[in-house]
């Protein structure tokens, strides 16, 4: 009995003694092993009477259910502490960089024009897209620009060997819409166009954008409203507008637009005009049935205007530093 | 144009500043560039007159002047070679501050000392340069302060004419545009016919129809040739952006400004008896003003004596008649040359004169003498002379009127969303000087004949809305049309293949589409270009054929800025010419050059290599889709290092191409880094399937490794072609996850190392099931690729 009591409280200590999870395992095979201490006692019970045997046994299979209930408390302390110890060892300097690419950049020309072309889309109009190498036709004629027109002059045409030449701006592709889709159309065209022309103020290629609305009953009035609306939209505040009268061949009435900077200055930021009736007429369409109008972006002048750009032919060097600033 | 105020004010009296006036013309369409002073800041100078001039006595060019200023006599030391007694110059006194803040004290000069400057046009910031003093007229009151006495306090507009207004090109088309929008009165200053004093003439003859219907000469004999240009007169110019040249030349430039109407002086004595106005023969020469010569077209209007052309008619003048420092008797000449018979032609001599821009545009066809009676009234003031009869030819069958234009009220009202009343339309015409007849639903509306620019309908509207003031137009929002467009799915949206490079650490770039035609060339040898006619520099001359000349250069252009790691990409088009046509292809780009990763802590710094661009576009193709369709096959291209270069080819199309740069390329561009290139047509990248949902197997899979010893020139498509075709349908991938070769591998060989993934959708498979794929795969590998296992 003595024996037993005794063995329990070696058993015990040997317990808490351990400071590992293999040690702990080796005590409880000592113990309670198929050989171990507890359990051999267990087998000798077999020398004992059969009156004594229901006693002492019970008092066995106490002594083994409270070490293996020991047993388990130290297991948990122990598996904390291993826990515990990992974690130490697997601890970070989180202020380190992270591992793989950096995020690249899309440039502000493209960040502009999809913005502008969100906002047209709300306003249900489809983006039509044309030649960069045109003819005289659709980028001259068609718009009621005749050879020799003064109006050339304004427009300094690169030309190809082929007779050819690079679009001067996008409005050709509102004749291709128009005649291929007749109207009512809205319909922005926005690309590369070109004139020859380089100084700080010009870059012989720059990004335009063209918007046309052709249908029953459209008037300069609803075009001062789409224009108020469309760029106050884009510069996220309610803009003051300057129209004024100016002249493209192309359009009649005609008007340039300025926008009226925070620091109280206008910049001129379009033009546009209700569609000439020629232009109209050009692609078989009655004028007295449908008006329209058009307006002309550049979008390297927005982007200038909204992120502060001071210098236009920063946009085609390509610089990285300068890309990086536009993500 | 350039026009000061002062002189706007002899013809219309407005009451406003500068600024104000600029922002009136500015939003009434005669848009004013810029608005400057007529002279710098200075103060203190005087009109004074020299008195005296003696040698310096210490210095060759320098003279000591005595100076009168109205008040006392100064001593002053001047440089300047016209320094003579009796001249009046401007005086700046001890005190007086020029341009620049110079500040005039007393100086002593060679020992000398001066009590002040004699100042040249240049001192007081009037002019670039100057040769002497600045002479002032004899009757220059002494003592009057110099920007009094040249009314310096005046402001110039620079005006930004567009190409319709030609009636403004002038002091008199812009003050009755300051009169008609701002309801003042014009002045008329009509010049009185100045009476013939002999009845000498020239004949002239009008052969060119309609290009020339009316010529106005008049002949001046006996002119004075020392006289010189009043200042009045060459500030005036001075203020337009004009230098004075020779009293006569100066008076026709300043009848040209003041009236817009172009004048042309002739050495009466050089012409050859008459003069004709026709059209240029084929292969006739014309020696201009300029002294260059020029070969005429058919096309081409000239003014011609007896001997030939002697000018080209509304552009230049000829030398042979030209006016000069000897000229004595002169011929004048003011025509009306159509729009059409000019318009294009100054351009095509290179030539862009103040006549030829006035003329495309259109002058008052009306004006001819009037221009003459003004120049020669300034003539007899400044250079004298005898005037013969003021003498017009007409050809009045070509000079027709405009033409009346219906202008209908509902009309203009639904053009400009704008209610306006029919008196005030009627009040805005006739203010604007048309002839207005009422109509039943509108008018009938003759525009003044100097305005070319009202045509049609519209044209009128804008004039009324012009007058009104864009300003006061509603804003009206148009009636909602509720219209949905079709939203395509078997397309990729081109943002998206920008957004997942931008994602994958992509800088996308805009540049030129033309480029430097030796670059282009080294790209892409042999192949036709597109040219420019006109490029703007030689590095900028021809179309792009693909886009990499532009990444190349922007790949150089930030390795010289010390920024070496890049990863580019633009979208735009290429220029090909296919038998002599341009087709014009958009193709997404790009360009991948130095390490691997950005610096990091944790990786050793490698350079960016073949496969890690091509992961990038596999990317791509995982977004459309068709990663399937998509063949890397080894391939040659001039710009592309040989046995790393791939062409790209979709559903068996050739769409692009994947490679490293050519080192010969490399050198040529001092790159001195490892370049990657690829380039894909967008149409066909973009085209998506949709995705077409296959349910997926619950049961486990069998991974089988095989490791397969190949001859090199064995490609992983075919490994995988073939395991594919003999796997059956249980295979569900196949991996690749080594290559070897070296130690035990023979050379020519590789060793290759794939996993095939095994599913079936019905039941569980058994290691037999799958030792039976394996053991089909790796015969036919054998058979077919000559493939052994390896062990």
């Amino acid at each position: 009995m003595n024996q037993t009591a005794q063995l329990l409280n070696q058993a015990r200590d040997a317990v808490e003694g351990t400071t590992t999870l293999d040690e702990l395992d080796a005590v409880r095979v000592k113990y309670l092993g198929r050989k171990g201490l507890l359990t051999v006692r267990l087998k000798e019970l077999g020398g004992l009477s059969a009156d004594e045997r229901p006693a002492a046994g019970q008092i066995i299979n106490e002594a083994k259910q409270a070490l293996t209930a020991a047993i388990k408390t130290r297991r948990n302390v122990l598996e904390k502490e291993r826990i515990q110890a990992t974690l130490q060892a697997d601890g970070l300097d989180v202020s380190l960089p992270g591992r793989g690419h950096v995020s690249g950049t899309l440039h502000p020309v493209t960040r502009t024009l999809r913005r502008m072309l969100r906002i047209f889309a709300h306003a249900g109009f489809e983006v039509h897209t044309g030649p960069e190498v045109e003819d005289e036709y659709y980028n001259f004629t068609a718009l009621n620009i005749p050879k020799d027109h003064p109006a050339r002059a304004m427009h300094d045409t690169f030309y190809l060997e082929s007779g050819l030449l690079l679009r001067t701006h996008t409005s050709p592709v509102q004749i291709r819409a128009m005649e291929k889709h007749g109207v009512p159309i809205r319909l922005i065209a926005p690309g590369r166009a070109y004139r020859c022309d380089s100084d700080l103020t010009h870059t012989p290629m720059f990004t335009q954008v063209e918007v046309l609305t052709v249908d029953r009953g459209i008037s300069f009035a609803n075009l001062k409203s789409f224009t108020y609306e469309f760029l106050s939209s884009f510069f996220e505040r309610e803009v003051e507008l300057r129209f004024r009268p100016s002249y493209f061949p192309f359009t009649e009435p005609s008007a340039e637009v300025d926008v009226l900077s925070e620091s109280g200055r206008w910049l001129e930021i379009l033009g546009c005009g209700m569609v000439h009736p020629k232009v109209l007429k050009n692609v078989g369409v009655d004028p007295e049935e449908y008006t329209g109008y058009a307006l002309g972006f550049g979008v390297e002048r927005l982007a200038m205007l909204r992120y502060g750009v001071d210098d236009l032919r920063l946009f085609f060097e390509n610089d990285i530093r300068f890309l990086e600033q536009f993500r | 144009m350039r026009v000061n105020i002062e002189w706007l004010r002899d013809w219309v009296k407005f009451d406003l500043e500068p600024a104000q006036l600029a922002e009136r013309l500015t939003v009434a369409g005669l848009e004013v560039d810029s608005v400057e002073a007529a002279a710098p800041d200075f103060e203190g100078p005087v009109v004074a007159e020299i008195t005296a001039v003696e040698p310096h006595p210490d210095a060759d060019r320098l003279v000591v002047c005595n100076v009168n200023d109205g008040r006392k006599q100064h001593v002053v030391v001047c440089g300047a070679p016209n320094a003579t007694s009796g001249l009046r110059v401007p005086f700046a006194p001890v005190g007086a501050l020029l341009p620049g803040g110079v500040k005039i004290g007393r100086a002593k000069l060679r020992g000398v000392s001066s009590d002040g400057m004699l100042c040249s046009e240049k001192d007081l910031g009037l002019s670039e340069a100057s040769d002497g003093l600045f002479e002032l007229p004899n009757d220059a009151p002494l003592g009057q302060l110099i920007r009094e006495h040249l009314q310096l306090d005046d402001a110039i507009l620079d005006i930004d004419l567009t190409p319709n207004r030609g009636d403004c090109f002038s002091v008199l088309g812009i003050a009755r545009e300051i009169a008609a929008t701002q309801g003042l009165k014009l002045e008329t200053l009509a010049s009185s016919p100045v009476a013939a004093q002999s009845s000498d003439t020239l004949n002239v003859k009008l052969e060119a129809n309609a290009g020339c219907p009316r010529f106005v000469g008049r002949i001046v004999r006996g002119i004075s040739n020392t006289a010189t240009s009043p200042v009045w007169l060459t500030e005036r110019l001075r203020r337009a952006g004009l230098r004075p040249i020779h009293p006569v030349v100066d008076v026709t430039n300043y009848v040209m400004l003041e009236l817009g109407q172009p004048l042309h002086s002739y050495d009466e004595r050089k012409i050859d008896t008459r003069i004709v106005v026709r059209l240029a023969r084929k292969g006739e020469k014309l020696t201009l003003l300029d002294g260059r010569e020029i070969n005429l077209d058919a096309d081409v209007m000239v003014i011609a004596d007896k001997a030939g052309a002697i000018g080209l008619a509304g552009i230049m003048g000829g030398q042979r008649t030209a006016v000069d420092a000897k000229t004595q008797d002169i011929f004048l000449e003011a025509a009306y040359f159509s729009p059409p018979a000019i318009a294009g032609r100054a351009r095509r001599f290179g030539l862009h004169t103040d006549a030829s821009m006035r003329f495309e545009r259109g002058v008052d066809p009306e004006h001819q003498a009037r221009a003459i009676e003004r120049a020669t009234e300034l003539l007899l003031d400044i250079v004298g002379g005898e005037p013969g009869p003021c003498v017009e030819t007409k050809l009045p069958e070509h000079l027709a009127a405009n033409k009346p234009i219906l202008l209908r009220h509902e009309r203009l009202q639904a053009l400009l969303g704008l209610d306006v009343s029919a008196e005030n339309v009627e009040r805005i015409l006739k203010i604007l000087a048309m002839d207005v007849k009422r109509k039943r639903n509108g008018w009938r509306v003759t525009p003044p004949g100097y305005r070319f620019d009202l045509r049609i309908e519209e044209d009128l509207v804008e004039e009324v809305a012009r007058m009104i003031g864009y300003d006061n137009i509603p804003i009206t929002p148009e009636l909602s049309k509720v219209h949905l467009g079709t939203v395509t799915e078997s397309r990729v949206p081109e943002e998206r293949l920008a957004d997942l490079l931008a994602a994958r650490g992509y800088s996308e770039i805009i540049s030129y589409s033309f480029v430097d035609e030796e670059l282009e060339n080294a790209i892409n040898p042999g192949a036709p270009t597109a040219k420019l006619v006109n490029p703007i520099s030689k590095d900028l001359s021809v179309m792009r054929r693909s886009l990499w000349s532009g990444l190349l250069t922007t790949a150089r252009l930030n390795l010289s800025r010390q920024l070496s790691r890049m990863r580019l990409f633009e979208i735009g088009g290429q220029f090909s010419v296919v038998a002599s046509k341009i087709e014009e292809t958009p193709v997404l780009a790009g360009l991948v050059a130095g390490s691997r990763w950005p610096e990091h802590w944790d990786f050793a710094a490698t350079g960016v290599d073949f496969f890690d661009v091509k992961a990038d576009i596999e990317a791509i193709f995982q977004i459309t889709g068709r990663l399937d369709e998509i063949r890397f096959s080894p391939a040659e291209h001039p710009a592309l290092r040989p046995g790393q270069t791939a062409r790209i080819q979709l559903a068996g199309e050739d769409i692009g191409w994947l490679g490293s740069l050519h080192p010969v390329l490399e050198h040529r561009l001092e790159l001195r880094t490892n370049v990657i290139l690829f380039a894909l047509r967008l149409e066909q990248t973009l085209q998506s399937t949709l995705p077409n949902f296959r349910a997926y197997s619950k049961f486990p899979s069998v991974r089988r490794d095989l490791a397969l010893l190949v001859e090199e020139n064995v490609s992983v498509d075919q490994i995988i072609e073939t395991v594919r075709e003999n796997a059956g349908d249980v295979l569900q991938n196949v991996v690749i996850f080594d290559v070897y070769r070296g130690e035990g591998i023979d050379s020519g060989q590789k060793s290759v190392a794939l996993g095939l993934i095994l599913q079936d959708t019905s039941r569980t498979l058994t290691d037999a099931d799958a030792d039976r794929t394996v053991s089909s795969v790796t015969e036919h590998l054998g058979r077919v690729l000559g493939a052994t296992i390896r062990t």
